[in-house]
């Protein structure tokens, strides 16, 4: 009796049959497939001068990262960001994003310093993200540092803080209010993925 | 075994195009509930009204200046001399419903309005194609009663007699970017009139549009027709044009009028000058908004 269960092991029958099963059951695991997404992302942008402040805030951005290629990408609807000021809400789509024209802002890039084994674990990870952003129908090459925090819920909640120009998109700003829209614009990213 | 194994890779394998665009898996996002915003650059065409409100707890100050006629010649500095003033307060108490209060100088006139926008244009999340708007105006002439244009010392004066109302219905649409038009039918209520030829009620309907020219610059027009047989020959229907420059805050609205008025029963009513005849005045409209109470902003769907 043993000894037949033993030659059984060796049935090459056997081992296809385990591992067709094998290959039906778990095909994300076997092919190593790690996308995450969320559609609830935050996206706030702050430009700081003695004149004025001016911040808008998107709590609708989509995201998607790949942890096995790295790849990451975000959109933003212009129209989503919202202001305290009405007016500044409608300046900021009717003469400066101009967007009916441009709807969106667009990043699409890789994020180094967590793989797809990393990706498992929770843990707090500094990463870093190269990449285009797309703006107001102008792309520009970008690179920011990132911290990437796994909770036990394996939630990814991806964070960066880094500075854009509104004039390297072509963001035009007359001369009378130049001095009401900082050169440098701060955007903080929050992203928290779940698993596709 | 072999095969087994190729296959299984074979499902595995990322296709090359999913790489290039990710975010496709996800699917586009969810369009935003959005009004269309911008029709006009601010809530009066020139004289009248434009399907526009302010906004929820912003305090819009008005200035108003309407000069003599430009026919009048250097010696008036082509009417520059002679000028009457309005100076008015709107305030959005929320998105659709607006009030103002305002004293013209023309008569001494304290007027009162609002408006409340019914219908909302909508092309983005839901449909909309027009906006349509309601507006109750009434003005009071605060004039010594022995300043009175009407007054007549053998005639017993009534208080009512000071007062008259406008009800307009404001219908129209953004068509791009660049076009807005609007149509205004309404009804001015004058308690006293004249003779008896003259109308109580004046019924009348604007015409009104702007053309964007630039991102801040903006071409007006509007033309107020009352329709024949209401009101005393001397007067006639008015017309302006004019432009709009927004900076920031401010709207300057620059224009050209018939009309001395800046209340509705002044400017349709009581229009004395005729374009064919040269009776033109430059007048200006000034508007500074504040923004007073900041709105929790609903989360649009």
């Amino acid at each position: 009796m043993r000894i037949a269960f033993v030659t059984e092991l060796f049935n090459p029958m056997l081992k296809l049959k385990i591992l067709s099963l094998a290959v039906v059951m778990l095909p994300s695991t076997l092919c190593g497939q790690q996308r995450f997404s969320t559609r609830n992302g935050t996206i706030t942008f702050f430009s700081e001068t003695p004149v004025e402040n001016i911040e808008g805030t998107n709590h609708k951005v989509t995201s998607v990262f790949d942890a096995t290629s790295g790849a990451m990408e975000f959109a933003a609807l212009i129209k989503a960001f919202e202001f305290e000021k009405a007016l500044m809400q409608e300046h900021f789509n009717e003469n400066y994003m101009e967007s009916n024209a441009y709807p969106k802002a667009i990043f699409k890039g890789k994020l180094t310093g967590l793989g797809e084994d990393e990706v498992a674990k929770p843990g707090t990870y500094e990463v870093t993200v190269t990449g285009d952003l797309t703006i107001h129908g102008v792309t520009k090459p970008i690179t920011a540092p990132g911290t990437v925090v796994i909770d036990a819920g394996g939630v990814l909640k991806a964070s960066s803080e880094f500075m854009i120009e509104p004039e390297d998109h072509g963001i035009k700003i007359p001369g009378v209010v130049r001095k009401n829209i900082a050169q440098k614009v701060k955007v903080t990213v929050q992203l928290d993925y779940n698993k596709m | 075994m072999h095969r087994i194994v190729l296959t299984t890779l074979f499902l595995c394998a990322t296709p090359l195009a999913a790489q290039e665009d990710l975010l496709s898996q996800l699917g586009e996002e969810d369009t935003i509930h959005g009004y269309t915003t911008a029709s006009f650059k601010t809530t009066r065409v020139i004289n009248g009204h434009s399907l526009e409100n302010t906004a929820h707890g912003v305090l819009d100050f008005r200035i108003s200046h309407r000069f003599g006629f430009v026919n009048g010649g250097i010696n008036e500095f082509f009417g520059l001399d002679g000028a009457t003033v309005r100076l008015g307060l709107d305030y959005g108490v929320t998105d659709r419903l607006m009030i103002g209060i305002g004293r013209s100088s023309f008569q001494k006139t304290v007027d009162g309005f609002t408006k409340y926008k019914i219908l909302r244009q909508c092309d983005e999340g839901c449909t909309m194609p027009i906006t349509l708007a309601v507006l109750a105006t009434s003005s009071i002439t605060t004039l010594q009663q022995k300043d009175l244009p009407w007054f007549d010392p053998t005639r017993t004066d009534y208080f009512t007699h000071r007062l008259t109302y406008t009800f307009q219905v404001i219908l129209g649409r953004k068509f791009s970017e660049r076009l807005t038009l609007q149509l205004n039918p309404g009804v001015v209520h004058r308690n006293l009139v004249g003779r008896n030829e003259e109308a109580n009620d004046v019924i009348h309907i604007s015409g009104a549009g702007r053309f964007k020219l630039t991102k801040r610059v903006a071409l007006n027009a509007e033309y107020f027709y009352v329709l024949p047989d209401q009101i005393d020959t001397r007067f006639h229907n008015s017309f302006s044009l004019g432009f709009d420059i927004e900076t920031g805050g401010h709207v300057f609205q620059l224009h050209f009028t018939n009309s001395t008025g800046m209340f509705e029963r002044a400017f349709i009513t009581e229009t004395e000058g005729d374009w064919g005849n040269g009776d033109i005045r430059y007048g200006f409209n000034i508007s500074r908004v504040f923004t007073v109470h900041k709105p929790k902003r609903k989360k649009q769907i």
